[in-house]
C-alpha cells in the first residue's frame, strides 16, 4: 500500500499545527462558532449528541496493521474504548473532546494518518472496492488512481468551498463493489479496444433526499488527463451547484437539472479551457504511486484444498471468503455484525486483534468495506482455519457476510443530531429476530440497510430490503422500502406503503421475507424475486 | 417550559442551564421562561456553552427534574440507549426508559 | 455609470509593487457597456470569461465573497489568471484569516475584508503551506513536479 514520503508526511504535518492554531483560536474566541465549524468539518470534527465526533480517513478503505493499531489506541486514550467503521470506509469516534482533537491528529500523523476532508463542502474520502488487488475480474488494482485523485483534492484551494459535500468511488471491474454509480463521480478504469488504461467517468449519483443513478458522462478519459478532465467536472459545479438551497445543492442536482449533454458539453468545454494549464501530473507520478500497489509476495503452489470437517468453520468459509486471484489465496471477511451486536462497532481489543491478524495473515494490510466489515484480502487457504479460530474466540467470527443478518445501519438517533429516528435498536431486533427464527441462514444474499434520516449515511435506497427512520408527529417510524440495489444493475428502493413503529418494522421485513420465500423460484435471491414478482404481493402481505 | 442546552465548547459534554451556570445533569434544569434568547447570547459570547438553544421539557413525572419534551434531547440527557454502560446512569434499570 | 464604493481603502494586504487602481469598481454589466472603466467587481453569480475579451484593459478586479462559504469567487480568480490577466485580483467581503492561503493560490494578490484581520494571524495564514498538492494560479510547483525532476 502507499506509503509517505517527506512531501506527504509534511502535508499531514502543517494540517496538524493549522489545526491546533484554529482550534486555540476559537477556544480563546478570536473565531466565532460558525467561522470554525467549516475548519473543524474539513478536519473530520463534528458537534454530535453527545460530544464531539472525529471521523478519521481511511484512503480507499486501506489500512496496515500499525495504522489498526494506533485506531485502537486512539479509542483507548481518547474516547471510551471502541471505534465504529463507517459506510465510507471510515472509522468514527463518538466521545472526542475539542482540546484533544489537535493532539490526535498529531498521534494519526505518525502513523501516516489524517482526518482531512472526511467532512465538510469539499472532497472527501475517495472509497474504492475492499478486493482490490486480490479480485480476479480487475483490470488493474484501483487504488493508485484513488491515491492519485487523494492527493489531489487534499486542500485544493478552488474546492473547499462547495456547494456541498462531493463523493468520489474509483473501481477497476466490470462488477461494482464499490456503488460507484451513487457517488457524486464514479470512475470505473477500463480498458479500450487497443488495451490501453482509461477511466469512463459517471457523474451526479447520490442518495438522500433524492436518489439518483449517475450517467456515464465519458466512456474513456486517457489517464494522462485524468485530473484535468475531474478539474473541469468539479469547477463546473463549483460555479453552477445551487446554493440557494441545501437539499438541492450535490452535483446530481445540477446534472438532473442542466440535462446530461449540457453537464456533459458544459465539462469538456472547461476541460478544453484547462488544456495547457499545466495541472496534470506527468504519468510517472501514477507509476510511482502504483509501485506501492504491487503484488504481495505470494506463495506459489499452495493447496487449495480446505479441511471442512468443523461444520462451523465451513459454513464460515463459504459465506465469509470470496475467490481470490492467486491459486490457493482467499479473501476473508471479518464480521462485524454479531447477532444482536451494533452494526460496524468494534472494541479497542478487537481493532488490536485484527491489526495483528492482518500483520500475520494478510500481508499486513487489511480493508474497511462500505458495508461496516473488515476485509483481510490475501489469506492462504491453508491458514484459514487457523485464522477463524482466534476471530471466533473474539466474537469476530459470525458467519454472515452478505445475509440478512450483516446490516448496515448509520449509527442514527442513539449518536447523530441529525437522525429522526434510533437504526441501532432496529438492527438489533432484526438481527436477533432472523437468529432466533433460524431463517437467518436460509434467505440467502440478503442485504438489508437502514438509515435513520433521510441522509441515508446507511444507504437505505440501495438496500434490497431498506429501512428509513422517520419524525412521525415527534415519534419514531420506520419505513420500509424493497428493491435496492448498489451493484452493477444499480437500482433504487421502493416504498411499501405507510411506515411502522419499532416493534412494527421488525415483523414487516419478516412479513417480506417470509413473501420471498413462499414465492422464490429455484436460485433466486430476495431481490430477483422481487424483481420478478414486482410489489404486489409483499403490499398485501403487509398492508392485507 | 422552556430550557436551555448546548455543548461545553472544550469537551462537549451535553450540558443544561441550572440558572447559574451549565450542567451536565439534566435535574438541574430550569424553566428560563422568556428569557431564552437574552441567556443563550450573553452564555454563548463568553464561551460558556457553544451551539445552545431552548427546547420544550415538561415537569419530570417522577417529581423530580424536568423531562425533554422530544426523544433526541432525552438521549442527549441521558446518553446512547444502546449503550448504558456509556450514559450518565449505567447502573439505573429504568434510565432507558425515562429515554423513550 | 454605477460606481460602487472604492475598496482601497479597506486593502489590508497587498502583494504588488504598482499603485492600486484609485477609483471604485463597477459591475461587470457596466464594465462591458463602458470603454473607460479599469475596475470591476465580480459577484458570485458573474461569468468570469465574460471579462476575456477586454482584459487589457482591466488593472483591478475585485471579486465579491459575500460569504466565505461560498466560494464560487475561488473558481472566477483561476479563471482569469489562467486566461493571462495580470492586474491586480483582489478578495472583498467576508475574507477570513483561515481562507487567505486558498485566496492566495487562485491568483488574489490583494484583499480588502470587511473586518479588519489579526495582522500576526494572517501572516502565519499567508505562510501555512511548505508544499502544495496541485496546481493553481500562483506559481509553486506541485509536489508532483518536485518529485518529477522539477525544481521549486
Amino acid at each position: 500500500m502507499y506509503r509517505y514520503d517527506q512531501y506527504d508526511q509534511t502535508m499531514v504535518d502543517t494540517r496538524v499545527a493549522e489545526f491546533r492554531d484554529q482550534t486555540r483560536r476559537r477556544i480563546e474566541g478570536h473565531l466565532t462558532e460558525d467561522q470554525f465549524k467549516p475548519l473543524r468539518l474539513q478536519n473530520g470534527l463534528y458537534l454530535q449528541l453527545h460530544a464531539y465526533m472525529l471521523r478519521v480517513a481511511v484512503p480507499y478503505g486501506t489500512l496496515n496493521s500499525a495504522q489498526m493499531h494506533m485506531l485502537a489506541t486512539i479509542a483507548d486514550k481518547y474516547d471510551r474504548g471502541y471505534g465504529h467503521f463507517t459506510t465510507r470506509q471510515n472509522i468514527q469516534y463518538n466521545w472526542i473532546k475539542l482540546e484533544d482533537a489537535p493532539d490526535i491528529l498529531a498521534d494519526l500523523a505518525t502513523v501516516e494518518m489524517h482526518a482531512i476532508q472526511t467532512s465538510g463542502n469539499c472532497i472527501r474520502n475517495i472509497s474504492s472496492d475492499h478486493y482490490a488487488g486480490a479480485a480476479a475480474d480487475e483490470v488493474t488494482d484501483p487504488r493508485p488512481y484513488a491515491e492519485l485523485l487523494r492527493q489531489w483534492s487534499s486542500f485544493h484551494p478552488e474546492f473547499l468551498a462547495l456547494p456541498r459535500k462531493f463523493k468520489i468511488a474509483v473501481i477497476a471491474s466490470e462488477t461494482d463493489r464499490a456503488a460507484m454509480k451513487l457517488h457524486d463521480i464514479g470512475i470505473r478504469i477500463v480498458k479500450n479496444e487497443s488495451g490501453e488504461l482509461g477511466a469512463a467517468f459517471y457523474v451526479g449519483g447520490g442518495m438522500g433526499r433524492t436518489p439518483m443513478i449517475a450517467p456515464l458522462v465519458r466512456e474513456f478519459v486517457p489517464l494522462d488527463q485524468l485530473i484535468t478532465y475531474s478539474e473541469a467536472c468539479l469547477r463546473v459545479y463549483n460555479r453552477y451547484g445551487r446554493r440557494d438551497n441545501k437539499y438541492k445543492a450535490r452535483i446530481k442536482i445540477l446534472v438532473h437539472e442542466l440535462g446530461l449533454d449540457e453537464y456533459r458539453r458544459q465539462v469538456e468545454d472547461e476541460f478544453a479551457q484547462l488544456q495547457g494549464q499545466d495541472i496534470e501530473p506527468p504519468l510517472a507520478e501514477l507509476e510511482r504511486i502504483g509501485e506501492y500497489f504491487r503484488d504481495p509476495p505470494f506463495t506459489v503452489g499452495l493447496p487449495e484444498e480446505i479441511d471442512r470437517s468443523d461444520p462451523d468453520f465451513a459454513l464460515w468459509v463459504d459465506r465469509n471468503t470470496h475467490a481470490h486471484k492467486q491459486p490457493g489465496y482467499v479473501a476473508v471477511t471479518i464480521s462485524l455484525k454479531p447477532v444482536g451486536g451494533i452494526p460496524g462497532d468494534a472494541t479497542a481489543a478487537q481493532i488490536h486483534l485484527m491489526a495483528d491478524l492482518a500483520r500475520e495473515y494478510s500481508f499486513d494490510e487489511c480493508r474497511v468495506t462500505h458495508a461496516q466489515n473488515i476485509v483481510l484480502a490475501h489469506v492462504e487457504k491453508q491458514r484459514l482455519h487457523e485464522l477463524w479460530s482466534k476471530l471466533d474466540e473474539a466474537g469476530l467470527g459470525t458467519a454472515n457476510l452478505d445475509l440478512i443478518g450483516d446490516i448496515i445501519a448509520c449509527p442514527g438517533l442513539d449518536y447523530c443530531s441529525l437522525a429522526n429516528a434510533r437504526s441501532i435498536p432496529v438492527a438489533q431486533k432484526i438481527s436477533q429476530r432472523f437468529a432466533e427464527n433460524g431463517k437467518d441462514g436460509v434467505l440467502g444474499e440478503l442485504k438489508l440497510k437502514i438509515s435513520g434520516c433521510i441522509n441515508a449515511c446507511g444507504h437505505h435506497h440501495a438496500g434490497h430490503i431498506g429501512i428509513l427512520g422517520v419524525d412521525k408527529k415527534g415519534t419514531e417510524n420506520y419505513q420500509l422500502l424493497l428493491g435496492g440495489c448498489e451493484g452493477d444493475d444499480t437500482s433504487l428502493g421502493k416504498i411499501t406503503g405507510p411506515g411502522f413503529d419499532e416493534d412494527g418494522i421488525v415483523n414487516a421485513v419478516e412479513t417480506a421475507t417470509d413473501v420471498y420465500l413462499r414465492e422464490r423460484a429455484d436460485g433466486e435471491r430476495f431481490l430477483d424475486t422481487y424483481r420478478r414478482i414486482g410489489m404486489e404481493p409483499f403490499k398485501e402481505a403487509l398492508y392485507g | 417550559m422552556k430550557i436551555l442546552t448546548g455543548n461545553d465548547l472544550k469537551d462537549g459534554r451535553v450540558t443544561w442551564w441550572d440558572g447559574q451556570n451549565w450542567s451536565i445533569h439534566i435535574e438541574d434544569a430550569v424553566d428560563v421562561g422568556e428569557e431564552a434568547a437574552a441567556i443563550l447570547a450573553r452564555e454563548e459570547a463568553a464561551r460558556r456553552v457553544n451551539s445552545s438553544y431552548a427546547i420544550d421539557a415538561e415537569p419530570d413525572p417522577s417529581g423530580h427534574g424536568v423531562r425533554p419534551a422530544h426523544i433526541k434531547d432525552r438521549i442527549r440527557a441521558l446518553g446512547p440507549t444502546v449503550r448504558p454502560d456509556l450514559t450518565l446512569k449505567p447502573a439505573d434499570p429504568e434510565a432507558r426508559n425515562w429515554v423513550i | 455609470m454605477v460606481d460602487l464604493a472604492g475598496t482601497t481603502d479597506n486593502v489590508q494586504f497587498r502583494f504588488r509593487d504598482d499603485e492600486p487602481v484609485d477609483h471604485g469598481a463597477v459591475t461587470v454589466d457596466a464594465f462591458l457597456d463602458q470603454s473607460n472603466a479599469a475596475a470591476v467587481r465580480i459577484e458570485p453569480g458573474d461569468d468570469a470569461r465574460k471579462l476575456l475579451p477586454h482584459l487589457e484593459r482591466v488593472k483591478l478586479v475585485e471579486v465579491n465573497f459575500p460569504a466565505f462559504t461560498d466560494g464560487r469567487g475561488y473558481s472566477s480568480a483561476r479563471i482569469l489568471r489562467e486566461a493571462g490577466y495580470q492586474g491586480e485580483l483582489r478578495a472583498v467581503g467576508d475574507v477570513l484569516v483561515d481562507q487567505l492561503s486558498h485566496f492566495r493560490r487562485c491568483g488574489f494578490d490583494s484583499f480588502a475584508p470587511d473586518q479588519p484581520l489579526n495582522e500576526e494571524d494572517a501572516q502565519r495564514a499567508f505562510a501555512t503551506w511548505p508544499q502544495v498538492y496541485q496546481a493553481a494560479a500562483d506559481d509553486r510547483a506541485p509536489i508532483w513536479a518536485l518529485r518529477h525532476g522539477r525544481k521549486a
